[in-house]
């Protein structure tokens, strides 16, 4: 009985060995598991579909297949009258989309509190991932990476919950609700989001190119310009499509701490939850997708996509 | 002459209880070409990076022709460096590369493009200005860290391993070709490497560096032919020391005598040695032929042994290979024969 031989290809079996033809007219020691080890050791392009065969049945079914259902669904209508499905391709859903003036100013307001958050997000997340790259001593930078993921580790509800305590006009800061309070709760629940990609950024950026700056007389700005920002950016728009696209998406927020201000997610809950019409609540969630698809086609020419 | 081109005065570095740099002077004067020797953790590299201004000292100053610039930053000092891994800035092209340092300093644009022009030409690289460095081989990317320093006409050019990341072949070549550029410029050139052979072949001038601190400074052939320390004997070349009973036997004086392996003659055990020489007998242990010379390594009868390099003029692999086991006298010249301090 051989236990590695299923685990890990073994280094080359004696059947593998190159003098021996292919096919193995050798017969191969060992049991059947060798000889499938053996198999796939021959056969990069088998063993590679093998190992590649989950996710992109995750990718293609569970992800992919619930985006064309979302898309088909977006056209179907429900009956006015008994509130049932009908099956029928329609473009009304979308027609009433465009139409009606609340849902062009909600979704506009959705991409602001994005873009908001997005940058109040850069603007804190940049000098603390700085922070944490190149001046931290080693040790530190560690501590400092767990530091920024614990708040990860809690539940959203909670932490959304602690932001409309301390919003609530009694509370400690008692900014009240609305959509600045929106705004700061979820800059705060997506901040690490924006500042580990930029920290990994930093990190690749190797220390000498800094100080050969400043060697050529660079001072700290100009070295930012010309050295920091230039070579981190791709860095910085990765965090910038967590935050972007997890605020576009976020309805639980706006509830607990929003006041009476609705982004599209409401819509699309309201619609699935209240309203009972799940295809007009689907042609709304296709939004902030085309959103994103759109952002995503923006910057994938930054090569931020491989910084993910 | 004036003030030298860079002076170290009493200059310590510690990171916390690591003492990097233990006290270190130095002069170096304009136009030479200094090495800093010595091996990884010697401090070497820590010194250039105090000149640069990467580093601040702990104690001690650092003054570039004449002028304190212990507390300056590094874009206030009048040096530039060469990086060992080049650091040139991947998003820009060559040109773009060299003309950092005179974009900051604000000179216009037909001068900046003209002077970083020229110092591509300096290092053989017209044409390559609008190629990105990661598109140049690396003896190609050395040269544009060296144009890119040497285009600001710095007081001091100071290289960090500069040949380090170069192969064998490559190497050869830029050392040649670093000391004509040094010679066309006449800037001071300040290189730290723990290639011995490197610092021999390349400097008017070496520093040997040991544990933070500086163990000898002399030209090449004061370092290679008189070195002071067993540590330099032995980093610089061949380590071939006679000391304690052998010391007493062989040359009739207390104390650590060094005798470099080439200086040393392989003869038979009946060999007459006039009075100009001294000579000790011992049995070959190790023979190893490296083609143009065979290394002999010899146990002497009165204890230690010496290893003793002898040119493949006459011989070849077969004569010499058969020599391991025999007995042979070595024979020097008194003067190649100098003390140690220990």
């Amino acid at each position: 009985m051989n236990t590695t031989a299923n685990t890990t290809p073994p280094g080359p079996p004696p059947s593998a060995a190159p003098s021996a033809p292919r096919g193995g007219t050798t017969p191969a020691p060992g049991g059947p598991r060798r000889r499938l080890a053996a198999i796939l050791h021959r056969r990069a392009r088998l063993r590679l579909s093998l190992l590649l065969s989950a996710p992109m049945l995750w990718l293609g079914v569970a992800y992919l297949g619930a985006l064309a259902a979302l898309f088909v669904s977006a056209l179907w209508r429900t009956d006015t009258f008994t509130g049932d499905l009908v099956r029928e391709l329609t473009w009304a859903n979308f027609r009433e989309l465009l139409t009606t003036e609340v849902y062009r100013t909600i979704a506009l307001r959705s991409v602001g509190v994005a873009a908001a958050v997005t940058l109040i997000d850069l603007v804190i997340a940049f000098p603390m991932a700085f922070a944490m790259a190149k001046l931290a001593p080693p040790r530190a930078q560690r501590w400092l990476v767990i530091a920024v993921l614990t708040p990860l580790w809690a539940s959203y509800l909670v932490k959304a919950y602690a932001w409309r305590v301390l919003l609530s006009a009694d509370g400690l800061l008692g900014w009240g609700y609305g959509l600045t309070a929106t705004i700061i709760t979820l800059s705060y629940l997506w901040l690490p989001y924006m500042i580990l990609p930029i920290y990994a950024g930093l990190e690749r950026l190797p220390n000498s190119l800094l100080e050969a700056a400043g060697d050529l007389g660079a001072r700290g700005r100009r070295t930012f310009r010309t050295v920091v920002w230039p070579l981190t950016f791709p860095a910085v728009v990765a965090g910038s499509i967590f935050t972007f696209s997890l605020s576009l998406g976020d309805y639980i927020t706006v509830k607990i701490v929003g006041g009476r201000s609705q982004l599209i997610g409401n819509v699309v809950y309201d619609n699935i939850g209240a309203a009972n019409n799940l295809p007009f609540a689907a042609a709304v969630a296709t939004v902030p997708v085309l959103i994103m698809l759109a952002y995503l086609a923006a910057v994938r020419r930054t090569g931020a996509l491989e910084n993910l | 002459m004036s003030d030298p081109a860079v002076r170290l005065s009493g200059l310590r570095k510690s990171f916390g209880a690591v003492h990097a740099v233990t006290g270190v002077d130095l002069d170096i004067a304009d136009g030479e070409f200094f090495a800093m020797l010595g091996p990884s953790g010697s401090g070497k590299t820590t010194v250039l990076r105090m000149i640069a201004g990467f580093e601040t000292p702990t104690s001690g100053t650092v003054e570039l022709g004449g002028a304190d610039v212990t507390r300056l930053a590094p874009f206030e000092r009048d040096v530039n460096t060469v990086f060992q891994d080049y650091a040139l800035f991947p998003h820009m092209n060559v040109l773009d590369n060299v003309e950092y340092g005179l974009r900051v300093k604000r000179v216009p644009r037909a001068e900046r493009h003209e002077r970083a022009l020229a110092a591509l030409a300096s290092v053989r690289l017209e044409g390559y200005g609008g190629r990105r460095p990661g598109q140049l081989s690396g003896g190609q990317r050395q040269r544009v860290a060296l144009a890119r320093a040497l285009v600001n006409r710095p007081r001091v050019l100071l290289l960090d391993e500069p040949l380090g990341a170069l192969d064998l072949k490559l190497r050869e070549e830029m050392q040649v070709e670093l000391k004509s550029i040094q010679r066309e410029v006449g800037i001071t050139f300040l290189f730290v490497t723990h290639d011995q052979e490197e610092a021999l072949t390349m400097s008017d001038r070496v520093a040997v560096f040991n544990e933070g601190r500086v163990e000898q400074v002399g030209t090449p052939a004061e370092i290679y032919e008189r070195p002071s320390t067993a540590f330099v004997a032995g980093f610089v070349g061949t380590s071939n020391l006679i000391s304690g009973e052998a010391a007493q036997a062989v040359l009739g004086k207390e104390g650590t005598f060094s005798v470099r392996p080439e200086k040393l003659r392989v003869a038979g055990l009946g060999e007459s040695v006039d009075g100009a020489e001294h000579s000790a007998t011992g049995t070959v242990s190790e023979v190893v032929y490296a083609g143009p010379a065979t290394r002999f390594v010899v146990e002497l009868d009165a204890g230690g042994r010496l290893i003793a390099l002898q040119q493949n003029l006459q011989v070849s692999s077969m004569d010499v290979m058969s020599l391991r086991g025999t007995r042979v006298r070595l024979v020097w010249h008194r003067r190649h024969e100098f003390a140690i301090v220990s």
